[in-house]
């Protein structure tokens, strides 16, 4: 994003000024309250959240809500904690970025620079198909994943997660090569490079920023996702998210919003934590995203 | 264009081999996503005509199941549902996005610290979302107890447990969620506007109000039309928030297409009518995405 220039033409009152930056901060603080208080709550005791005030500091902190939900806590039928659907979801996600990101980066390549009649045709259908609801594949999905015998596992969902990413990923890699000069492939075309030389040895060095992009618009989506995990894993191998929502609102007896708020907070802490160190990508991203080239 | 290149002609099995190489690494996703995308379409379209009901079966039925979704009272719930949700959602989102947009444009300090902070959400699941929004609703612990503690009595706000204001809050936090996101593309749309047209306009006597209604605003239009479509899209595709917020309820107030589609295809066994209520979610999204992508490869070519 490009720096306002210096002089700008849209000139401000003193007045204006005071107003607006009241109304950004009030915002700020629309966005940030809901985590903010999470975080609080999730250092207090039961009784405190229940018989207190949820904005107020914790009078006794406590990081035992945090033990819980990581170890202990009643997931479905199981006393696990989140921390074997914390790992189920890592397993999942790693993979499935890798390989779509590659399966992207590749299909990129040969649509932008060995360009075959329909490509614009295959591009089109690919990228038609990031944007339909999935549930239009539910139901053949769980057919293909029983007869593959892959159904309930974190196979599974990796297949699922890859066949429905790499339409993101073409599109991220197809536009960004789009501008790569095709004339340093030509040259090294005639230079004797072949299909896969030219992809190491020119376009690769290069992809840095996308291949950043690509991983983390995918690793978010994968990260996040519910609806599969839902359908294809529910049980052992659930993903975070679905383990998640089994904590919060399947517990039986007493409600301890605590811990809830402490897992809410684990499965969220990865793609934050992406969000914190790669903020500025992850905006190009979403820009990318919305199918600008 | 350069696979034919006739400077690399020559009949030898490399040279052709290295012809038909792009295809043959292009060819495991177009399986893909000839089997997996389209493939799949097309079967939960026939399954959307048979009398499928637990398992999938293949005795075609007419439009049977179509016209039995179009009869049943959820589903016209959802429908509705996702009419108020949709609109308000993408209304709301635009109105925000835009006005934190432009209040950020004028040049303000700590615009580095901001912009992460509206943009934050984004990063979140639905499930975390929909989690935490749950608690902040609830009238016993959340917005509505803080209040009374803090002496306010007679605050009311119990939407949750409302049939008729619940999805009201399925928009409340979706809104969290997603308005950031927006602020940030139409905050790229103004950075990209030319500043010398905004000072010739100036020079002319041109108010800044003035100047945003006539100038910047009609220069945001692809601004204006990516938010319309990613917004549709995702309200279109609502799932996992209704799931962790309501769980679709009271009752089913708060249902949605997406999870009318997975309750009747999963938990109630009425596979039929669960692929006909896909298709219609399908053909909604593609009546808004196809002319979209159609002018946009149109306009790169």
């Amino acid at each position: 994003m490009a720096i306002a220039s210096a002089d700008s033409a849209i000139k401000t009152s003193k007045v204006a000024r005071t107003f607006i930056y009241l109304v950004l901060l009030l915002f700020a603080l629309f966005y940030l309250l809901p985590f903010g208080i999470m975080l609080v709550n999730s250092l207090k005791p039961l009784e405190e959240i229940t018989g207190g005030n949820m904005i107020a500091l914790p009078q006794q902190w406590t990081i035992e809500p945090w033990l819980s939900a990581w170890s202990t806590a009643q997931i479905g039928v199981e006393p696990t904690g989140l921390r074997p659907y914390f790992i189920n979801s890592i397993a999942m996600a790693v993979p499935a970025v890798a390989i779509s990101t590659i399966a992207g980066a590749l299909n990129g390549y040969v649509l932008t620079k060995w360009h075959f009649r329909g490509a614009t045709w295959i591009f089109g259908l690919l990228l038609f198909s990031c944007f339909i609801p999935f549930q239009i594949v539910l139901i053949p999905m769980a057919r293909i994943l029983g007869i593959l015998n892959i159904s309930g596992t974190t196979y599974g969902l990796i297949l699922v997660h890859v066949v429905y990413g790499i339409g993101f990923s073409t599109l991220y890699f197809r536009n960004y090569y789009a501008a790569f000069p095709t004339e340093l492939v030509r040259a090294a075309q005639i230079d004797g490079a072949g299909f896969f030389q030219i992809f190491w040895r020119i376009m690769l060095p290069s992809s840095g920023p996308i291949i950043a992009v690509c991983c983390i618009w995918q690793f978010t989506n994968i990260w996040n996702d519910f609806l599969f995990g839902a359908s294809f894993a529910s049980g052992g191998a659930a993903p975070m998210t679905v383990a998640l929502n089994n904590l919060v609102n399947s517990s039986t007896g007493v409600r301890e919003y605590n811990v809830h708020f402490a897992g809410a907070i684990m499965a969220a802490a990865p793609t934050l934590l992406v969000y914190i160190v790669a903020g500025r990508y992850f905006v190009r991203g979403l820009m990318a995203g919305s199918v600008k080239g | 264009m350069a696979a034919t290149d006739p400077m690399l002609g020559g009949a030898d099995f490399r040279t052709r081999l290295q012809n038909w190489l792009p295809k043959i690494v292009l060819a495991p996703s177009f399986a893909v996503m000839v089997i997996f995308v389209y493939g799949f379409i097309a079967f939960t379209v026939y399954l959307s005509f048979t009398g499928s009901r637990m398992l999938p079966s293949f005795d075609l039925v007419g439009f049977q199941n179509y016209e039995r979704l179009f009869r049943i009272r959820e589903w016209d719930t959802a429908v509705t549902n996702l009419a108020i949700f949709a609109s308000l959602y993408i209304i709301i989102c635009t109105i925000i996005g835009l006005m934190l947009a432009i209040l950020l444009d004028q040049k303000i300090r700590g615009e580095g610290l901001l912009r992460p902070i509206f943009l934050y959400p984004m990063a979140l699941s639905f499930i975390v979302t929909g989690t935490a929004w749950k608690w902040f609703l609830d009238p016993a612990i959340g917005i509505e107890n803080t209040m009374h503690l803090w002496g306010w009595a007679s605050f009311e706000f119990n939407w949750i447990k409302d049939r008729e204001m619940a999805i009201y809050t399925i928009v409340i936090a979706a809104v969290w969620q997603s308005s950031g996101f927006v602020m940030a593309m139409f905050l790229a749309g103004l950075r990209g506007i030319d500043n010398e047209i905004l000072k010739a306009a100036q020079m002319d006597g041109a108010s800044t109000f003035q100047m945003y209604r006539r100038i910047i605003l009609p220069q945001l239009r692809p601004a204006f039309l990516s938010a319309f479509v990613i917004l549709s899209h995702l309200a279109i595709k609502s799932y996992d928030l209704v799931i962790a917020l309501t769980g679709g309820g009271p009752g089913n107030a708060t249902a949605l297409p997406a999870t009318f589609m997975y309750s009747y295809t999963f938990t109630r066994n009425q596979m039929g009518i669960g692929a006909s209520s896909a298709v219609i979610m399908l053909m909604t999204i593609a009546a808004i995405m196809v002319p979209y992508l159609y002018a946009e490869l149109r306009e790169k070519k």
